[in-house]
């Protein structure tokens, strides 16, 4: 079996293999590999014992499961209504600009994926872009292009 | 950490905590919260506890660090007790002073002081306009615990309600008392938490569950988190004490996997209550057992409503249905559930802790206690308070919130998230309690607090909240789904420029029947953003349909950036920022902007010195003034 399947067995098996933690299971496994491939949605179904229109079901469903591959980078603009009022759709602008990539997308090569997110509890920044975890404070596109150069 | 098999050996363990404390330590709390976080406080902590034993002061100098203090403008915040010493907007350079100073000498780092709008310095915590005209009763301990240790919680009386309640009470005293103190929902719709404790109790059923929402949805708020993340063991304790007046013996905490450090918070502190016994069997001796369990959500604002939340427990989608029979009688497996919101569960070991008379005394006439309420957008003193219920917007705002950025005008503050609804500058003295809320067309909701300036635009706000709840519904019901979807293809014609005259008509017709026929309260609140600002500010809507004009200057379509010719002094920062290269002009020139190439992404004007200020927004027929 590869290490792939049998990662996805340990996470099965710290839940004790229940229909119920499906939910649990798979943010794990979106945790461990960024994204759900459908060979790791089938065995999923397979151990649980679930059918697979069960598993779509469920991973389209909730916003964080992805079905495609996830970029390096993960960067996210806050469209939490504080950040909006603060002008977070023209920043959401610049940076999809910058990036060349729409809300929810991820670059050809991997590289970056952009995200939208609702308030992340740091209104006084706002409007906020998040790089891999770092904070910028309503970037120019200047700045924003400078980011983007960094990032390998 | 030994088991307590008894409440004697919790109050003996709490003696040791307190008598191994040195009162005369000075203890400095720094805020470790999400905000803080992102301002790079740990940079700060790390240099302050390095400092701290190269100084050899680690005798005399604690360093907690702790949840949320809430003044998340000026982060890094750090308190230095017993004194209450207040530092703001700590860098990592500033900390050797703060050491050299204030810790080896009692002195104080000017720099770091807050300064009133009168420009006086205060620099005791208590002073400070921000905390002094607050009621932290739910939220204060977070200055003094550290999260990640039971005995910070221990030593500020946790679990004593919780040891008076199994020691001393009988599970429909512990009711009787929660139904006395009039304990309402923090979550959203204000529901009476006592009478809701005693649907579960009395329905049929052995099993029976209780449950934290942590869901926290609302974009504009995160007190939810910032209690989980600064002062776990509240909620805990709440839950606890909720379980045992509804005889249930397994809860789950139901929290947005959007927030690590709560998941990680919350798990540690079972452990650590696990450990000592104050979960599994024979709680403390007492006979009652209890167990609780942690569901991460996986991203749908829907998932936060009851029935939703129950079926997303048992690893289904979290879609609501319809509640002819309530989930306190039939929830999880068809189970009697009692759902509370977090803030709810915090305020129980206070109603216990300080008696009924004391909690209702509190607030007013049928809201009482305290609520926290996320206090942003353009307001100076951004971050999260806790005031008494019955406090004026006026004072939230303008006392607690130091007014609006800038210097600009007030125009109106959204409360209760996408299922609230604006408030007007005339309605500012209305004092803030469940049911004045909601008498105005908004509601409490979670207590998200979105202060607007004459820079927003109203029909924009509208189309926001309905972005959200298009994106957000399930689908699952008719009136909703469509509803929804036509009332925002309407308002984003609106904002194109593109709105016909019989359009906010359609919009109010198809608002009610969305508020009328919609299953759950996701659909049955949706309208509220678009009613209450039609209400209020139908001038703004008559002026985007008729004018084609944003007087705000927000919606893109209908604005063009312009350069003032008799302001610019060719500075050049514009040109050399535009993304596109739409600007040209010589230095010391007026430069001009192409409005062929603009994609109006507002860099030049965010660039343009303050001093000169030339770059313009013009929208309808307004125009440049003349040279």
């Amino acid at each position: 079996m590869s290490y792939l399947l049998a990662k996805v067995d340990q996470i099965i098996d710290g839940y004790g293999a229940e229909k119920e933690a499906l939910v649990q299971i798979l943010l794990d496994i979106q945790h461990e590999f960024r994204w759900l491939s459908r060979e790791t949605l089938l065995h999923t179904a397979a151990r649980l014992g679930l059918p697979m229109n069960h598993l779509y079901n469920v991973t389209t469903f909730y916003k964080h499961f992805s079905l495609v591959p996830q970029g390096r980078h993960a960067v996210s603009v806050c469209v939490g209504t504080a950040c909006h009022v603060r002008g977070a759709m023209r920043l959401l602008d610049r940076v999809s600009q910058g990036l060349r990539l729409s809300p929810d997308e991820t670059s050809a090569d991997e590289k970056f994926s952009l995200k939208t997110v609702s308030c992340l509890g740091c209104c006084a920044l706002g409007p906020v872009m998040v790089v891999d975890g770092k904070y910028m404070s309503n970037p120019t596109s200047n700045e924003i292009a400078v980011i983007v150069e960094e990032c390998e | 950490m030994t088991r307590l098999t008894s409440i004697s050996a919790l109050e003996a363990l709490r003696k040791e905590i307190i008598s191994r404390r040195d009162p005369a330590r000075l203890k400095v709390s720094v805020c470790s919260g999400t905000g803080c976080r992102a301002y790079d406080c740990d940079k700060v902590i790390d240099r302050l506890k390095s400092g701290i034993s190269h100084h050899g002061l680690s005798e005399k100098v604690e360093v907690v660090t702790t949840g949320c203090h809430g003044f998340c403008e000026l982060g890094p915040v750090m308190a230095i007790y017993p004194e209450g010493t207040s530092y703001f907007k700590i860098k990592p350079e500033d900390v050797e002073d703060i050491i050299n100073d204030t810790l080896s000498q009692g002195k104080l780092v000017e720099r770091l002081l807050y300064v009133d709008p009168e420009g006086q310095v205060q620099a005791k915590e208590r002073d400070i306009p921000f905390y002094k005209y607050q009621n932290r009763v739910v939220f204060g301990n977070n200055h003094y615990i550290d999260p990640e240790h039971i005995e910070d919680y221990l030593a500020l009386d946790g679990y004593c309600a919780l040891a008076a309640c199994l020691g001393g009470m009988t599970p429909e005293e512990v009711l009787e008392t929660v139904k006395k103190a009039n304990l309402r929902g923090r979550g959203g719709g204000g529901f009476p938490a006592g009478r809701k404790w005693e649907t579960t109790r009395n329905a049929p059923g052995d099993v029976k569950y209780v449950i934290v929402n942590a869901d926290e949805g609302d974009p504009g708020a995160y007190m939810d988190r910032s209690i989980l993340e600064g002062n776990p063991h509240s909620v805990l304790e709440g839950m606890l004490i909720g379980a045992y007046a509804i005889g249930a013996h397994k809860g789950f905490i139901y929290i947005r996997q959007e927030y690590p450090l709560a998941v990680e918070n919350l798990n540690r502190a079972i452990g650590q209550m696990r450990a000592l016994g104050l979960l599994g069997e024979n709680i403390l001796g007492s006979g009652f057992d209890f167990e609780i369990a942690v569901h991460r959500g996986a991203g749908a604002f829907v998932s936060g409503e009851s029935s939703a939340l129950m079926s997303s427990i048992e690893g289904k989608v979290g879609e609501p249905r319809p509640k002819y029979i309530r989930t306190s009688i039939s929830g999880v497996h068809g189970c009697p559930s009692d759902l509370n919101n977090v803030e709810t569960w915090a305020n129980v070991p206070i109603i216990f802790n300080k008696g009924v008379d004391w909690f209702t005394s509190i607030g007013t006439e049928g809201s009482k206690g305290t609520k926290i309420f996320s206090l942003v957008g353009k307001v100076n003193n951004t971050g999260l308070v806790e005031v008494p219920m019955g406090m004026t917007l006026h004072d939230i705002i303008f006392k607690i919130g130091g007014g609006i950025r800038d210097g600009k005008k007030f125009k109106a503050v959204q409360t209760g998230g996408p299922s609230g609804g604006v408030i007007p500058e005339d309605m500012l003295d209305l004092p803030v309690d469940f049911d004045a809320l909601t008498l105005v067309g908004s509601m409490m909701g979670s207590g998200g607090m979105i202060v607007m300036d004459e820079d927003t635009c109203m029909v924009d706000v509208a189309r926001y909240f309905l972005e959200f709840l298009a994106d957000e519904s399930c689908g699952k019901c008719v009136p909703c789904r469509e509803g929804i979807t036509q009332m925002l293809h309407i308002l984003k014609m609106l904002c194109a420029g593109k709105g016909k005259p019989e359009d906010i008509d359609v919009l109010q017709e198809v608002a009610a029947m969305v508020k009328e026929c919609s299953l759950c309260a996701l659909g049955q609140s949706a309208p509220n953003p678009v009613l209450s600002s039609l209400k209020y500010f139908r001038a703004e809507y008559e002026a985007h349909v008729n004018d084609k004009c944003c007087p705000a200057h927000v919606c893109k379509e209908l604005i063009s950036y312009h350069i003032d010719p008799a302001k610019c002094k060719g500075c050049g920062k514009c040109l050399r920022n535009c993304p596109v290269n739409a600007i040209s002009g010589s230095k010391k020139e007026p430069h001009v902007i192409d409005l062929d190439k603009c994609t109006k992404c507002d860099t030049c004007f965010m660039v343009c010195p303050p001093k000169f200020s030339a770059v313009t927004k013009l929208s309808g027929s307004e125009t440049l003034p003349a040279v």
